[in-house]
């Protein structure tokens, strides 16, 4: 899923400085589940920022909203009636949450709460960690299931580097080098081979190429 | 091949080629585009080394292009190794750069992933690595004995590069590190330059094995010394720079030459490093990495008996 984080308080009160009255909208999906973004994240961030006004002597306006997901103009549509109520619309969604709020109303302003960050999942409760870096063409098979696109410092095909000291990497004792356990799975495996192969420089043009990406699936395409 | 049988012919081919033991120098670029300081750093090696290696962004720390200074170099009558990193360049400037290194007369090129950004002195920039090292290597090879761009495209007079890449016997995983130099030798090394090495009894378990699985006789192997400055630098280097290895009987040695004396121990020791390595099976050469310390290479140089340098016609 999408792991994001909240935005530092300072930068999102910056942000709605001007405003009187606002929309808070969180989102059902990822932000959910990594405890960024729902129903509960909406209500603790609408009350601080209703305090935090309060005490300025300048109070504002919260109103609190959950859609399903704000990735989908079926459910983004639920806004259409109350939209243009407010001063300006806070998303707790990732990123793409307020895009698609912004395209669907290019009249009201969209801000972002949170900073996503990666595609991940959570290695223990509370802690998230990146997995896969939508690179466009998967080759974690050729790693045992290990992604040193996503998961090396470098993001290096033929690893690991120098750096690599007691199954750490060289930027920092908190990171795992994932070289290590490639090589090290492969090694007890008895499969070396794997790793004495010359992969070619790859293509990236899935990863990044001109413009934002698409996927289209010519069978749901009406 | 070209038709003196060279593949580049520069004069750390030559060297290795005639079968003398090679001995290579290194030397920053400045923090500048001060070109008397790059010059003033480099004569102390003129004519003590078969060639001198130009970092590039050495620790992801910005300093003058590490091909710029290797064109200075050639100017100057010596003969740079051109060191280049994933982590600055895509492949189209990287191959613009191995085009121009070899118009502007630079021969030898070492490849390298680099240090990450993480270490210099511009954090928050964005690294490259579009690709690795391993393919680098093969890239260069390409563009040399088969005139090819990435892309299959001919180049219009192709670089004739001799082909460095660096190994790091210490780092772990500690068994897999002899494959690694065996991919690097697979993909086109002509010559390795390893890290500095400390362990003398590691690396001659590793030379050992690179001799048994034939990798000596493939690439040209120099062995890496820096020698230790002080006690504190050794034991600065055994607990913060990953990947390296310093024997705590080292560190023992340079502190009891005492205050004062320590650099001279440090010294000493590299040059029975090399008078070991002048010996040992597999090693053809050493590479010195004297950091910020090249007015000592004349003298470490004399001292290991590495002097006068052949000259190979």
């Amino acid at each position: 899923m999408i792991i994001a984080d909240r935005k530092p308080l300072e930068e999102i009160q910056e942000m709605v400085k001007s405003c009187g009255k606002i929309l808070l909208v969180g989102c059902k999906g990822c932000v959910t589940v990594c405890n960024v973004g729902g129903l509960k994240e909406v209500q603790v961030l609408a009350s601080i920022l209703r305090i935090a006004r309060k005490k300025e002597g300048r109070p504002l306006e919260v109103e609190e909203k959950v859609l399903e997901r704000q990735c989908d103009p079926e459910y983004v549509e639920q806004l259409r009636d109350t939209y243009d109520q407010y001063d300006a619309v806070l998303s707790m969604a990732c990123g793409v949450g307020p895009q698609f709020l912004s395209e669907a109303y290019p009249d009201q302003r969209f801000f972002p709460a949170v900073n996503t960050k990666f595609m991940g999942g959570a290695v223990q409760h509370g802690i998230w960690e990146e997995r896969c870096a939508g690179c466009g063409t998967c080759i974690i098979h050729f790693y045992d299931g290990m992604c040193p696109i996503a998961r090396c410092s470098k993001s290096l095909l033929h690893g690991p580097c120098g750096g690599s000291a007691d199954g750490k990497c060289e930027v920092s004792s908190d990171i795992e080098c994932i070289w290590d356990k490639i090589v090290r799975k492969k090694m007890e495996q008895d499969r070396l081979e794997d790793l004495r192969v010359l992969r070619a420089a790859k293509d990236w043009r899935t990863a990044r190429d001109g413009g934002p990406r698409r996927s289209i699936r010519e069978e749901l395409v009406k | 091949m070209s038709e003196n049988g060279y593949k580049s012919g520069s004069n750390l081919e030559k060297v290795l080629k005639a079968g003398h033991f090679a001995f290579t120098g290194e030397c920053g670029p400045p923090k500048g585009a001060n070109v008397d300081h790059l010059k003033e750093k480099f004569e102390h090696l003129r004519g003590k080394v078969d060639a001198v290696n130009v970092t590039d962004n050495q620790t992801a720390v910005v300093r003058m292009s590490s091909k710029a200074a290797s064109a200075l170099m050639v100017q100057a009558g010596l003969e740079p190794n051109f060191q280049m990193v994933c982590r600055d360049r895509n492949r189209l400037a990287m191959m613009a750069d191995v085009l121009g290194a070899y118009a502007l007369g630079i021969r030898n090129m070492l490849c390298l992933s680099g240090d990450h950004q993480h270490f210099g002195n511009h954090p928050q920039s964005k690294n490259v690595y579009d690709i690795d090292s391993m393919q680098l290597i093969a890239m260069v090879k390409k563009m040399r004995d088969e005139g090819k761009f990435l892309n299959d495209e001919p180049i219009d007079v192709p670089p004739k590069i001799f082909i460095g890449a660096a190994c790091n016997p210490f780092a772990d995983p500690v068994d897999y590190r002899i494959y690694r130099l065996a991919n690097k030798i697979d993909a086109g090394a002509d010559f390795i330059q390893t890290q500095c090495i400390y362990n003398m009894k590691r690396f001659r378990q590793f030379m050992k094995r690179a001799v048994d699985m034939g990798l000596a006789e493939r690439a040209s192997i120099l062995a890496g010394v820096t020698p230790m400055k002080s006690a504190r630098m050794a034991k600065y280097m055994a607990k913060n720079v990953p990947g390296m290895d310093v024997p705590e009987e080292l560190i023992k040695r340079l502190e009891g030459a005492g205050k004062g004396k320590m650099a001279e121990e440090g010294i000493k020791f590299a040059i029975e490093q090399i008078q070991e390595f002048k010996e040992m099976e597999g090693v053809a050469g050493v590479h010195l990495m004297a950091i910020e310390w090249e007015h000592k290479v004349p003298e470490i140089a004399e001292r290991a008996g590495v002097l006068p340098r052949p000259q190979v016609d």
